[in-house]
C-alpha cells in the first residue's frame, strides 16, 4: 500500500508541475453517445470518440507531429485469477492471485505504437498502454502491481484480452486533419455496465502536453438484466420463482401428454 | 437466434439449447432417469461455468420430475410414507451439498470437485450397469435363466432398529438406510446438478429391496423436492441460477422424454440397461480425461461478487 501511496503522490506533484506550464494546446473531446443502452439482442457495438487540438498563440509553430493515447477504463472489480497445476496425475487450481479493484473494461488506443511515442520512463508514468497500467494484486496480504511479465498478471490481461475486455490497438486513432481526431472505442457483447472513464493524452515529440477527459455509462435494459438483477437482490424470490416455472412446466408437460 | 443468459451472461444460440434439452430428455425418457448427469457435462463442455450449469440443471431436473411424479401419482404408484422419510434425509443433504458447493466456489476448487466426482461417480455406476447388464445378455444368449434375485432375502440393513413399516411397498425396514441413502442423493445431487436416479433406484431395490412397483414413482418424488430445494438454496446462496437457461432446458426435456419414452418401449430391458451404462461411462471418462491432458488454458479468473 505503501509503494501505491508513492506512486499516487508522485502522479499528484508531477500534475501540479505540469500545469504551472504554459500549455499551449487544448484538447477537446466528445463520444458519440454518453449513455449507452444494451439490449438482449446486442451483439457488440463500437462507440467514437471525436476530438480536437485546439492550437493558440503559445504553440510554437513547428510544432505538428501530435501523438495521441487514449485510455477507456470500465468499472471497477475485484478478480481472482486462479492458476493449474499438475498434482497427483491431475491438473488442479493451486495458487491465486487477487486483483483488487481493476477495471473490468480496459482499452488503450494511440495512432502509433506507444513504445514509439513516449520514453520508457514517460509511458510508466503516464500509465500508457497495458504493460504500464497500474493493476494492484493482493499476494498473500501485500498490495503491489508487479512487473509486466509477472505470470498472473500477463494471464489476466490475455484472458481479459481474449473476451475483447482488454484491448489495446496502437493504430486506432486516426487524425482526419493534423489536428482533428477520431478513435473507435469497441464494445463486446460481455461489456460490464456502469461508468466508463475515458482519458485522452496528448503527445508531441516523446513529451506530454496536455490531456482531457470524458466519461459515458453502459446500462442494460430489457428481460435479461430484470432477471440478474433480481438474481442478485432477492435470490429467495428468484428461487421460488424459478422453482414455480419448473412445476409448472412439469405439470404443463404431463397434462399435454398425458396418455392414460 | 442467439439470446442472453442473464446469470451465465454469455450469448448462446437458442436452438443449441433446445436441442440439448430435447436430445437429453429423449435418453431420460428412454431410460427413465433425470440425464442431469448429462445435461450438466453437456453446457460444461459449451462453455458454461459448471456453478451455472449445476444451479440451472437442478431447475430442468424439478420440471422433468414433476411431470413424471404426477404421472406416477395417478397410477398410485408412490409409497409416501417411504418418499416421506427419504425426504428428511434429501432435504438435510441438499443443504449440506449446497454449503460445500459454496465452500469449493470461494476456494476455486468446485469446477475441480465436480469434475473428481463425476469421474468417480459416473465410472463407478456406468461400469457396474455396463457389466450387470453384458452379463444377463450373453446368459440369455445361451439360453440360461437368469439368476434369481430374491426380494425377500435380508441382508445387513433388516438388521437395524427402529423399523417402520412402509405399507404401500409392504416391506418393514429400519428408517436408517432410507435416511442416509435420502441424504446422499441430496448432498450429490445439489453438488453435481443432478436428479440422481440412476444412483438412487438400484439402492432402493437393491439394498431396501423396495418392490419395482413403487420404486420409480417414489425415487421421482425424493428427485423433485430435492431438486426444486436445491434451486432456491442455490439461487439464495450462490446466486448462479439461471432461469433463462433452466427454462429453455425444460421445455426442450419434457418434450425430448415423451420421443424418449416411446423409443424406449421397442428395446429389451437388458439393452436398455447397456446402452445407459455405456453412456454413464463415457461421460465419466470423458471428464477422466479432461483432467489428466493439460489443459490449454492454465489459468482462470474468476470475478468475486461485490461484497464476497
Amino acid at each position: 500500500m505503501r509503494r501505491l501511496g508513492a506512486i499516487a503522490v508522485a502522479a499528484g506533484l508531477l500534475g501540479a508541475a505540469l500545469a504551472t506550464d504554459a500549455r499551449a494546446e487544448r484538447l477537446i473531446a466528445s463520444v458519440s453517445n454518453h449513455r449507452v443502452t444494451i439490449t438482449p439482442e446486442y451483439s457488440g457495438d463500437e462507440l467514437v470518440l471525436f476530438g480536437s487540438i485546439e492550437r493558440d498563440a503559445d504553440t510554437p509553430p513547428n510544432r505538428t507531429n501530435y501523438d495521441l493515447v487514449v485510455t477507456v477504463t470500465g468499472p471497477r472489480m475485484t478478480m481472482m485469477t486462479w492458476r493449474k497445476q499438475k498434482r497427483l496425475g491431475i491438473w488442479i487450481n493451486t495458487d491465486s492471485r487477487e486483483f483488487l479493484n481493476v477495471p473490468a473494461y480496459l482499452a488503450v488506443f494511440a495512432n502509433r505504437p506507444i513504445n514509439l511515442l513516449a520514453s520508457a520512463e514517460t509511458q510508466r508514468r503516464q500509465q500508457l498502454g497495458l504493460n504500464n497500467f497500474i493493476l494492484t494484486q493482493r499476494v498473500s496480504g501485500d498490495y503491489a502491481d508487479v512487473v509486466p511479465g509477472d505470470p498472473f498478471r500477463a494471464a489476466f490481461v490475455r484472458l481479459r484480452t481474449q473476451h475483447g475486455l482488454y484491448r489495446e490497438v496502437s493504430n486506432a486513432v486516426t487524425f482526419l486533419t493534423p489536428t482533428l481526431f477520431r478513435v473507435g472505442i469497441p464494445l463486446p457483447s460481455e461489456v460490464p455496465t456502469g461508468t466508463y472513464d475515458i482519458d485522452i493524452k496528448l503527445f508531441a515529440n516523446g513529451t506530454f502536453i496536455t490531456r482531457t477527459e470524458t466519461a459515458f455509462e453502459i446500462v442494460k435494459v430489457g428481460f435479461e438484466q430484470f432477471v440478474a438483477e433480481t438474481a442478485r437482490r432477492n435470490g429467495l424470490l428468484y428461487g421460488l420463482v424459478t422453482a414455480l416455472m419448473a412445476l409448472t412446466t412439469g405439470w404443463l408437460a404431463s397434462v399435454i401428454f398425458r396418455k392414460d | 437466434m442467439q439470446i442472453f443468459l442473464p446469470i451465465a451472461d454469455l450469448p448462446v444460440n437458442i436452438f443449441l439449447i433446445l436441442g440439448m434439452g430435447i436430445a437429453v430428455g429423449f435418453v431420460s425418457g428412454m431410460f427413465g432417469v433425470g440425464g442431469g448427469f448429462l445435461l450438466t457435462p453437456l453446457l460444461i463442455f459449451i462453455g458454461i461455468t459448471p456453478a451455472v450449469a449445476v444451479a440451472s440443471v437442478t431447475g430442468h431436473i424439478a420440471a422433468s420430475s414433476f411431470s413424471g411424479a404426477l404421472s406416477y401419482w395417478r397410477r398410485r404408484a408412490i409409497d409416501p410414507a417411504l418418499a416421506f422419510v427419504l425426504l428428511i434425509g434429501g432435504m438435510t443433504g441438499t443443504v449440506a451439498g449446497v454449503s460445500l458447493f459454496t465452500w469449493l466456489r470461494s476456494y476455486g476448487q468446485l469446477d475441480l470437485t465436480i469434475a473428481l466426482s463425476y469421474v468417480v461417480l459416473l465410472s463407478g455406476v456406468g461400469g457396474a450397469m455396463l457389466w450387470e447388464s453384458a452379463g444377463a445378455i450373453i446368459r440369455a444368449r445361451r439360453g440360461q435363466a437368469p439368476t434369481l434375485r430374491r426380494p425377500g432375502s435380508h441382508n445387513w440393513v433388516h438388521g437395524l432398529p427402529l423399523k417402520l413399516r412402509f405399507k404401500k411397498s409392504k416391506i418393514y425396514l429400519s428408517i436408517f438406510p432410507v435416511l442416509a441413502i435420502g441424504v446422499f442423493i441430496g448432498f450429490v445431487g445439489a453438488i453435481l446438478g443432478i436428479g440422481g436416479g440412476f444412483i438412487l433406484i438400484p439402492l432402493l431395490i437393491y439394498v431396501l429391496r423396495v418392490p419395482t412397483g413403487t420404486v420409480i414413482g417414489t425415487s421421482m418424488v425424493l428427485t423433485l423436492v430435492t431438486m426444486a430445494f436445491s434451486v432456491v438454496l442455490h439461487a439464495i446462496t450462490n446466486h448462479q441460477v439461471d432461469a433463462v437457461l433452466a427454462l429453455i432446458l425444460m421445455i426442450g426435456g419434457v418434450i425430448g422424454a415423451q420421443f424418449g419414452a416411446r423409443a424406449g418401449q421397442r428395446i429389451s430391458s437388458e439393452q436398455l440397461r447397456l446402452l445407459l451404462g455405456l453412456l454413464i461411462l463415457a461421460v465419466g471418462v470423458r471428464f477422466a480425461i479432461e483432467l489428466t491432458i493439460r489443459p490449454e488454458e492454465m489459468f482462470m479468473v474468476r470475478a468475486l461478487e461485490p461484497g464476497a
